[in-house]
C-alpha cells in the first residue's frame, strides 16, 4: 500500500532536504529443543517493509539447519512474509535476519495541533464505502477486544473537538506515565482488560492497549511491528525494548493519513523506528510463528541489534 | 375427512397447516397418504414404526449432542410420516435456492478477492472486517471455475400466508445431506408402494453429482498445478484423490460423515492423516505419501490450519492455507466461507442480488435487522417484544433471546447490552412456522396412536457443478419436539422426517459427465490406506480375537460350576482357575494376601471357595475394566467406530447387536443368564470373523487385521498349552479343547476321551486346524513379509520363522507329553517373539501418532 501523495504528512520536497538515516539490523532467534524435532513449519514476518518513509537497501534471512521449500508472499496487509519447512531432524533452530534500511525523518510534533477534530475522522470511518483501507483496522481483532473500560480510559485525552493527533499524542504520554514496563508481568496471551487493571506490561501490551482505546472510540488503529535504535545518540538514554523486537501504534487521520506513536517510549515516530510490517495486532505480524512435531520442552533466545551507519558507509 | 387417526389432530389456529386447507379439507398431495393410512389396521402401522426404530438402532444412526448428560451417541430420531411437497411448489423452492447459492458464491469470492461490494458501499465493512470469520490469510485463494461454495444448506420455514422464507444459510461445512439420505433409506422401506405411487424423486443422484463435480475440479486442479510446476510428461493419476476431512468421532455429526464417506467412496481422514510438503497436501499411506487433490471438509474454517489460522487447533493440517493459495488443492467449501454465516448479511441480499446477478431475490429472508445500523437499532428496541435477537456473528456463541420472554428488568438490561455493542446483534421477526403431520405412538402420553402436528422447518441442499448449482430433490425436514417449539434445532433435541418431492414424470437423469474410468486406470487393491487406518485394523483384529478367547474361557469355566458337583470337578479345575487368573478374569492373589503371581503356572496354590470364583467369573462377564469381557468389547467398538466407513452396514448391525447386548455397568447376571449371554456373544463374534474372512477385500488393511488376529490367538493358545502342560497328568483335557474350539474335530476323529498325544498334535502341528499354533504361524509368515514392498524382514519375523522350524522339528512321540520342558520352553519363546513382532509393527507403521504439533509465537 502506498500513501496518497497529496497528504501533508507524507515525505515532501522540503522534508527530503534532510538526508535519510541508515541502519543495520541483526535479528537472531534461537530455539533450543529438549528432544529432536522431525518436522518444523514456520512463517516469518521478518522482512522490513518498503513504504514512503522507509527504503530497504539489503535484506537477507538465513536459517540453520538449511530448510526445504522456502516460499514468499505478500500478505493481506501488504507485508512481505516468508515461510519454510524443515524436515532435517534438529534440536536447535536458528533464524537470522539482517537488513540495511534508510529512513526519512517524519514530521515532528509541531504539526499535531494542525490535525482536524477526532470526531471528523470518526464520522468519515462510519460512512459505507469510504476509507476502505482504514476500515480494516477499525474492529476487534484476536488480541484487541474493545470495551467501555478502554473508551473510558481514553476519554480524558479525546475531549470534544480536540485535534486527533494532539489527542493521540496525549494518550501516548498517559500510557507511558500510567503503566510500568515489566517483562515478567504479562505473556502474549494476557488479555487487554488485565493489562488495563494491572498497569504493567511490555511494548506489545502497550500497543494493544492503545489500539483498543482508539478502536473503542470508533477510530482506526494498526499495530506496527519493528525495531528501535539500540545504541542511543550521545547524551540520550537508551530506549526501552531496544534489544528485542518492538511494537507501536499507527493511527488513521482523515487528513494526514497514518501517523505512528510509540507509547512505550512516549514519542512520535520519526527516524529511529524501523518498520517490519503492520496488521490489526500481534497475531497478523508475529515475527516468527510456527509449529513443530516433537521437540518436547523448548527454550528461546531472541537478540536484536540496531546499528546506525555513519555517512561514510552510506 | 372422517378418519379416526385424525381424532387428535389439532386445528391450526394461526399458522399454516401443511396437510389441511383452512376449511378442514386435505390438500391434494397429502390425500393419498391419508387414504393409505386410513385403510390400514393399527397393527400394520405399529409394525412400520417398529421397523423404522429397529433400522435406526441396527444401523447405529446417531447424532451427538454436546450438552446431553448421556453424552455421545444419541439415536437419530425419524418420524415415520414423510413430509410431502408437490412438483410445482418444489420448482419455486429449487429455483430460489439455486439463485441464492449462486449469489452467495459471488459475494464470497468478491470479498476474498476484489472487494468491489465494499468499495461500492453495498455492504458495511463491519460485516467483513468486523467478522471474526473473515480470514485474512485466505484472501486471494484461487478457485477453480470461481467456485468457493461447493455445497450449501438453506433453512426454510413457511409463514401463515403459505410463503417460504429463508431463516439461515449454512455455508461452512453444511451438515444434514447424509442424514437425508439415511432417512430416505429407512422410510422407503416403510412405504415402498407409496413412494412409487406418489412419484417421489430419488435423491441418490444428488450425491453422484457432488462426487462427479469434485472429481472434475480435482482433475483440473491437478492438471493446472502440474502445468505450473513445469512437469508435463508424467501424468498425475487420472483419478483425483478426494478425501473427507473429519474433526473425529466426537463431532456431533460424525455418523453422517462416516455414512457419506462410505457412500461417496472417499477415504475418511483426520488432520493427522494429512501432511503438507513441497506445496502439496499428502495422505500418509502405507505405500508412502499420496497427493490429495480435493478435501471435502467437515472441519471448521479456522481449525483447518494451525500455522496460519487458529494455532490451538489439533484438528487441522499445518500449512493447508498455503497449499490452497498456491492452487494446489481444492477445499470444499473454500476456507473462509463461514463469513457468510451471519444473520446481518440477510438484509443486504436483495440489493446485492440486483447488483451482482441483475435479478431480484426470488425468496425473501425472514425480516432481519442488523443493529449495527443506528436506525435499525432504534427500530429493534421499539419492537423488541415481537423479535428474536441473535448474535450477528457465529463466533459469538450466544443463545437467541426472545423479546417476548423478557420482563421489564431483563428487558432494560438487554437493551443496555444492545446499545453497548450493537454491531454484535441481529433481530429477526418471529415467524409462526407451519405445522406438519407427525405420528404419535402410544408412548407419547396419548391414549390411542394417531396423527398429530408439529412445527417443521426444511433444510434444502445444493451443490455446485461446472454448469451451475444443482438442488437435491429432497430435504431434511426438521421437527420441533423440544420444549420450545419456536426453536427447531437438532442440537436441542429435534426429530427429522424424510422429505418427498413429487415428480411430474419420474425423471431419467442424464449423465452429467462422460464415463471417467477407462481400462487404463482401473484400480485393484487399495493404495490409499492411511497409517491410522491400518493401525486401527490391526487392533480391531486383536481385540475381536481377544473377546473370542475370553468368551470361550469364561463359558468353559462357568460350565464347570454349572454341571459338575464340587467333588467331581476334576484335577484340572485348579488349572482352569489359574488360566482365568492369568487372563485377568479372576484374582487368585487376593485370597492369598496379595502375593506376587508366579509366572510359572503351577497348580493353583489354593483352591478357592467355588462361590467366590463363580462371583468373580460372573463379574468378569460384565466388567468394563481392562480385563473383563465388556471392557474388551468396548475396545472393539471404539476401534470399529474409527473404521466405520470401511465396515459394511451388515457388519455394523452385528457390532451394534454386541453393543446393545452388553450395555456395561449392569447387575451381576445369574449363572444361566451369563452362559446364554456368552453363547450369543460368540455367535456375534463368529459372524464378525465371517465378515472378515468372506466380506473384506484382501488388501493391506486386511492383512494388518489378520496379523492382529493371529498374533492374539498365537499368544492365547500358547498360554493355554503352557497351563495345560503343567497340570496334573490325570486331569481331563476337555477344557483345553473347549477353549480352543477344537472339541468337535477331536471327537469326530478319535471318538474317545482326549489323550495327550492326539490333543497336542491337533493344537500344535495340525495345519488344517484354524486354532492350531502352526496355523497361526503359517499365516503370520505369509502376511508379515507382504506388509511392505521393502525386502527386509523384521527381527521379530525372522525369529518367528526360526521358531516355526523348531516346532516342525519336534517329535510328537518324544515331546508331546505333559511337563515336557523342551515344549514348554518353545512355547515361552513363541510368546516373546509374538510380543516383539507386535512392537516392531507399531514402531514401523504406527509410530507417527507418537508426536503432536506444538505451536509457537516468537516476538
Amino acid at each position: 500500500m502506498s500513501l496518497p501523495p497529496t497528504m501533508p504528512m507524507t515525505p515532501t520536497s522540503s522534508d527530503s532536504n534532510i538526508a535519510p538515516v541508515r541502519y543495520h539490523v541483526l535479528h537472531e532467534t534461537r530455539h533450543q529443543y529438549q528432544r529432536s524435532v522431525t518436522l518444523s513449519q514456520q512463517m516469518l514476518h521478518m522482512t522490513p517493509r518498503v513504504f514512503g518513509w522507509q527504503q530497504v537497501i539489503s535484506h537477507d534471512i538465513s536459517v540453520t539447519p538449511l530448510p526445504q521449500d522456502w516460499a514468499g508472499r505478500t500478505d493481506y496487509f501488504g507485508n512481505a512474509s516468508r515461510s519454510f519447512t524443515l524436515t532435517t531432524p534438529h534440536r536447535t533452530l536458528i533464524v537470522r535476519g539482517s537488513a540495511t534500511v534508510a529512513l526519512l525523518r517524519r514530521p515532528d510534533a509541531m504539526r499535531l495541533a494542525a490535525s482536524p477534530a477526532w470526531e471528523h475522522t470518526r464520522a468519515q470511518l462510519r460512512m459505507r464505502g469510504q476509507a476502505l483501507e482504514p476500515s480494516k483496522f477499525l474492529f476487534e481483532s484476536p488480541h484487541v477486544m474493545c470495551s467501555a473500560e478502554l473508551a473510558h480510559y481514553a476519554a480524558p485525552s479525546f475531549t470534544h473537538q480536540r485535534p486527533l493527533l494532539e489527542a493521540a499524542f496525549d494518550l501516548t504520554q498517559r500510557i507511558y506515565n500510567d503503566f510500568e514496563f515489566d517483562d515478567e508481568a504479562t505473556t502474549i496471551s494476557t488479555p487487554l482488560h488485565e493489562v488495563l487493571v494491572g498497569r504493567r506490561g511490555v511494548c506489545q501490551d502497550f500497543a494493544h492497549l492503545m489500539i483498543g482505546c482508539l478502536r473503542s472510540l470508533g477510530l482506526a488503529a494498526r499495530y506496527v511491528s519493528g525495531y528501535i535504535l539500540t545504541t542511543p545518540p550521545p547524551g540520550q538514554p537508551r530506549m526501552v525494548g531496544a534489544d528485542a523486537s518492538h511494537a507501536w501504534v499507527s493511527i488513521y487521520c482523515s487528513h494526514a493519513g497514518w501517523v505512528d506513536f510509540d507509547p512505550t517510549n512516549r514519542r512520535l515516530v520519526q527516524d529511529e523506528h524501523i518498520t517490519l510490517g503492520w496488521g490489526r495486532d500481534f497475531s497478523d505480524v508475529t515475527p516468527m510463528r510456527g509449529t513443530v512435531l516433537g521437540g518436547g520442552a523448548q527454550s528461546l533466545e531472541v537478540s536484536v541489534t540496531v546499528t546506525p551507519l555513519s555517512d561514510s558507509s552510506a | 375427512m372422517n378418519n379416526p387417526l385424525l381424532a387428535q389432530y389439532p386445528a391450526a389456529l394461526h399458522g399454516y397447516d401443511e396437510m389441511f386447507k383452512a376449511g378442514g379439507q386435505a390438500r391434494a398431495h397429502w390425500m393419498t397418504l391419508l387414504e393409505h393410512l386410513g385403510a390400514e389396521t393399527p397393527e400394520a402401522m405399529r409394525q412400520r414404526v417398529e421397523s423404522v426404530e429397529r433400522q435406526v438402532h441396527e444401523n447405529g444412526v446417531t447424532y451427538n449432542i454436546y450438552a446431553d448428560p448421556k453424552g455421545m451417541q444419541r439415536p437419530w430420531e425419524i418420524d415415520v410420516l414423510p413430509f410431502i411437497l408437490p412438483a410445482a411448489e418444489w420448482a419455486a423452492i429449487e429455483g430460489a435456492v439455486r439463485q441464492r447459492a449462486t449469489l452467495l458464491n459471488r459475494i464470497l469470492t468478491d470479498i476474498y478477492g476484489a472487494q468491489t461490494i465494499l468499495a461500492e458501499g453495498l455492504l458495511p465493512s463491519a460485516l467483513v472486517h468486523g467478522h471474526a470469520g473473515f480470514l485474512r490469510p485466505c484472501h486471494g485463494i484461487p478457485h477453480v471455475d470461481n467456485v468457493a461454495l461447493h455445497m450449501i444448506a438453506v433453512d426454510l420455514a413457511r409463514s401463515p400466508d403459505g410463503r417460504w422464507w429463508v431463516v439461515t444459510d449454512r455455508t461452512q461445512a453444511p451438515s444434514g445431506a447424509g442424514y437425508a439420505l439415511e432417512n430416505r433409506s429407512v422410510i422407503s422401506r416403510a412405504f415402498p408402494d407409496l413412494l412409487r405411487e406418489l412419484k417421489v424423486q430419488p435423491i441418490t443422484g444428488y450425491f453422484d453429482t457432488l462426487r462427479d463435480s469434485l472429481t472434475h475440479w480435482g482433475r483440473q486442479c491437478a492438471a493446472r498445478s502440474r502445468a505450473d510446476s513445469g512437469a508435463s510428461a508424467v501424468p498425475h493419476e487420472a483419478l483425483p484423490l478426494i478425501v473427507l476431512l473429519t474433526p473425529g468421532q466426537f463431532n456431533e455429526t460424525y455418523y453422517e460423515q462416516t455414512y457419506l464417506a462410505r457412500h461417496l467412496g472417499f477415504p475418511l481422514v483426520e488432520g493427522n492423516d494429512l501432511t503438507v510438503r513441497n506445496g502439496f497436501v499428502w495422505l500418509k499411506t502405507l505405500s508412502g505419501p499420496q497427493r490429495v487433490d480435493v478435501i471435502l471438509r467437515r472441519v471448521d474454517d479456522d481449525f483447518c490450519d494451525p500455522l496460519e489460522l487458529r494455532s490451538d487447533s489439533a484438528l487441522g493440517v499445518v500449512g493447508l492455507t498455503d497449499v490452497a493459495r498456491r492452487g494446489n488443492v481444492v477445499i470444499a467449501n473454500g476456507l473462509g466461507s463461514n463469513l457468510l454465516e451471519s444473520g446481518a448479511l440477510l438484509g443486504y441480499l436483495p440489493a446485492l442480488c440486483r447488483r451482482l446477478l441483475g435479478q431480484s431475490l426470488l425468496m425473501p429472508s425472514v425480516a432481519t435487522w442488523w443493529c449495527g445500523e443506528p436506525a435499525a437499532l432504534e427500530e429493534v428496541i421499539a419492537e423488541l417484544g415481537h423479535l428474536i435477537v441473535k448474535p450477528a456473528f457465529p463466533q459469538l456463541r450466544q443463545a437467541p433471546v426472545f423479546g417476548q420472554d423478557l420482563n421489564a428488568e431483563q428487558r432494560a438490561a438487554f437493551i443496555a447490552k444492545l446499545r453497548a455493542q450493537p454491531q454484535n446483534y441481529v433481530a429477526q421477526e418471529l415467524v409462526k412456522v407451519s405445522k406438519a403431520p407427525v405420528w404419535r405412538s402410544h408412548s407419547n402420553s396419548h391414549s390411542e396412536p394417531g396423527i398429530g402436528a408439529s412445527a417443521v422447518g426444511l433444510r434444502v441442499f445444493a451443490c455446485a457443478t461446472p454448469t451451475g448449482y444443482v438442488v437435491m430433490p429432497g430435504a431434511l425436514t426438521r421437527v420441533a419436539t423440544g420444549p420450545d417449539s419456536r426453536v427447531i434445532a437438532m442440537q436441542r433435541g429435534g426429530a427429522s422426517k424424510d422429505t418427498w418431492i413429487q415428480a411430474v414424470n419420474l425423471p431419467h437423469a442424464p449423465p452429467l459427465m462422460p464415463p471417467s474410468i477407462t481400462a487404463d486406470n482401473l484400480i485393484r487393491g487399495d493404495t490409499r490406506l492411511s497409517s491410522r487406518v491400518v493401525e486401527d485394523l490391526f487392533w480391531y483384529g486383536r481385540y475381536c480375537e481377544r473377546c473370542d478367547d475370553i468368551t470361550r474361557l469364561l463359558r468353559t469355566a462357568l460350565e464347570f460350576l454349572l454341571h459338575t458337583t464340587p467333588d467331581a470337578r476334576g484335577r484340572e479345575w485348579p488349572t482352569v482357575q489359574a488360566f482365568c487368573s492369568w487372563s485377568g478374569l479372576i484374582d487368585l492373589d487376593e485370597e492369598e494376601g496379595h502375593n506376587a503371581t508366579s509366572t510359572v503356572p503351577a497348580v493353583a496354590p489354593s483352591v478357592l471357595d467355588d462361590l467366590l470364583v463363580e462371583q468373580a467369573l460372573l463379574d468378569a462377564v460384565t466388567a468394563t475394566d481392562g480385563h473383563g469381557l465388556v471392557g474388551n468389547l468396548q475396545r472393539v467398538l471404539r476401534v470399529a467406530s474409527h473404521l466405520r466407513e470401511r465396515l459394511s452396514v451388515d457388519n455394523w448391525h452385528t457390532l451394534n447387536q454386541l453393543a446393545q447386548r452388553h450395555p456395561g455397568a449392569v447387575q451381576r447376571p445369574t449363572l444361566a443368564a451369563a452362559i446364554s449371554m456368552l453363547n450369543d456373544t460368540l455367535t456375534s463374534l463368529m459372524t464378525l470373523s465371517g465378515f472378515a474372512l468372506d466380506g473384506m477385500t484382501r488388501d493391506q488393511g486386511w492383512r494388518f487385521m489378520s496379523v492382529g488376529r493371529r498374533l492374539e490367538r498365537l499368544q492365547f493358545i500358547g498360554k493355554a498349552l503352557e497351563h495345560a502342560l503343567t497340570m496334573p497328568a490325570d486331569g481331563n483335557l476337555d477344557w483345553l479343547l473347549e477353549i480352543t474350539d477344537s472339541i468337535v474335530t477331536y471327537r469326530a476323529r478319535y471318538m474317545a476321551q482326549p489323550e495327550w498325544l492326539p490333543v497336542l498334535d491337533l493344537l500344535l502341528l495340525d495345519e488344517s486346524n484354524p486354532r492350531s499354533l502352526v496355523f497361526q504361524l503359517n499365516g503370520l509368515l505369509q502376511f508379515l513379509p507382504r506388509l511392505t514392498s521393502e525386502d527386509s524382514a523384521s527381527d521379530g519375523t525372522a525369529r518367528l520363522a526360526c521358531l516355526h522350524a523348531q516346532l516342525l522339528a519336534l517329535d510328537p512321540q518324544v515331546h508331546f507329553e505333559p511337563g515336557n520342558t523342551q515344549l514348554l520352553r518353545l512355547l515361552g519363546d513363541f510368546e516373546r517373539a509374538g510380543a516383539a513382532v507386535s512392537e516392531q509393527l507399531g514402531q514401523r507403521f504406527f509410530s507417527y501418532t507418537g508426536d503432536v504439533n506444538h505451536a509457537s509465537f516468537t516476538p
